[in-house]
């Protein structure tokens, strides 16, 4: 063995293909430039986007696209701050003509304070996106009985916040995200929550195909470099969960022979 | 004419079409979607899409978002 992957170890969303697990947000870092180089450092394929006004007052203004190139990266676009499924709709929409990308994030929150996802609205507008001719990875609770129905849908991907949006706290129910993993059989992520590498490697050792992160990387004390952190954390997580880890036991159990001590 | 673009009522001087109004705010209208009066109008017809005193425009790009 010469420690290298033997067989390509990739996943797909929506038809396409990936082999990067790792998604990025683009939110929060201190300039796009810093922003490039974390998404480039973490080896990430996809990231996330916003859509807003454009500042009239400042057409000149530093543009997202001009350092975090489409031709680069797949642009997921989000629905951050919706509230409702019209708006979702109506924000994916001009998403679609901006990009012309159907694969989007969909998020709907029900709450400036916890972030957490209303799931009635979020199931809501599930259907008229899909309706809309869109492919659509869904944030949501760690609930099992609603990534179901999200399931059930049509939704792309199962993207259960593993804790509070931008919070750090890591994935708070194990146990309900293992269930998740297990009932579901489209990609499941991981997005919210993650505050640093041993809560990816967490998600990606439960089975999840990826992870999505952004305050992790963008608020760390070095950018760049917990970007390539959770890129390890990322791959090591998942090679341990391919790998199938040792069982757990109550007792010791020696390493070196008991037999033939002198 | 007056035009509510991004919310904010403005005066302009009168305007062809769509792509004279991104011409005049000085963007690069590839780099942006819009919406007219709720609707969606594709970037192949800013040049076609004639506009009227009250219209309300939507100017959208994108930018970092989690």
């Amino acid at each position: 063995m010469d420690g290298s992957v033997h067989t390509e170890d990739t996943w797909s969303v929506a038809g396409r293909i990936f082999r990067s697990r790792l998604i990025i947000g683009t939110g929060k870092y201190k300039d796009y430039a810093q922003n490039a180089a974390a998404a480039e450092a973490a080896g990430a394929e996809i990231v996330t986007v916003a859509l807003r006004r454009v500042n009239l007052s400042d057409p000149s203004q530093p543009m997202l696209v001009d350092h975090v190139k489409p031709d680069r990266f797949t642009f997921l676009p989000n629905t951050a701050g919706c509230f409702t499924g019209e708006d979702a709709v109506r924000t994916l929409r001009l998403a679609r003509e901006a990009g012309g990308w159907d694969l989007v994030k969909l998020e709907v929150l029900s709450n400036t304070k916890h972030l957490l996802p209303d799931m009635e609205e979020t199931l809501r507008a599930l259907k008229l996106l899909i309706a809309d001719g869109f492919q659509v990875m869904v944030y949501c609770s760690d609930d099992p009985v609603y990534a179901k129905k999200l399931e059930d849908a049509g939704a792309a991907a199962i993207m259960p916040a593993g804790a509070p949006i931008g919070s750090g706290r890591g994935i708070q129910n194990l146990l309900n995200l293992g269930l998740i993993v297990e009932q579901s059989s489209v990609p499941v992520l991981v997005d919210a929550g993650v505050g640093t590498a041993s809560d990816a490697v967490l998600a990606m050792e439960l089975g999840c195909d990826a992870v999505l992160m952004n305050t992790a990387i963008a608020e760390a004390r070095d950018p760049i470099r917990m970007a390539v952190a959770m890129k390890h954390a990322v791959i090591a997580g998942r090679e341990a969960f391919l790998a199938g880890r040792m069982p757990r036991r109550m007792y010791g159990d020696p390493s070196s022979p008991t037999a033939g001590l002198i | 004419m007056n035009l509510t673009v991004n919310g904010e009522l403005r005066d302009f001087p009168p305007l062809a079409d769509l792509a004279a109004l991104v011409a005049t705010l000085g963007l690069d209208g590839r780099k942006v979607a819009i919406e007219r009066n709720l609707e969606i109008v594709p970037r192949s017809a800013y040049g076609k899409t004639r506009l009227s005193d009250g219209d309300r425009i939507e100017i959208v790009h994108f930018i970092g978002g989690g």
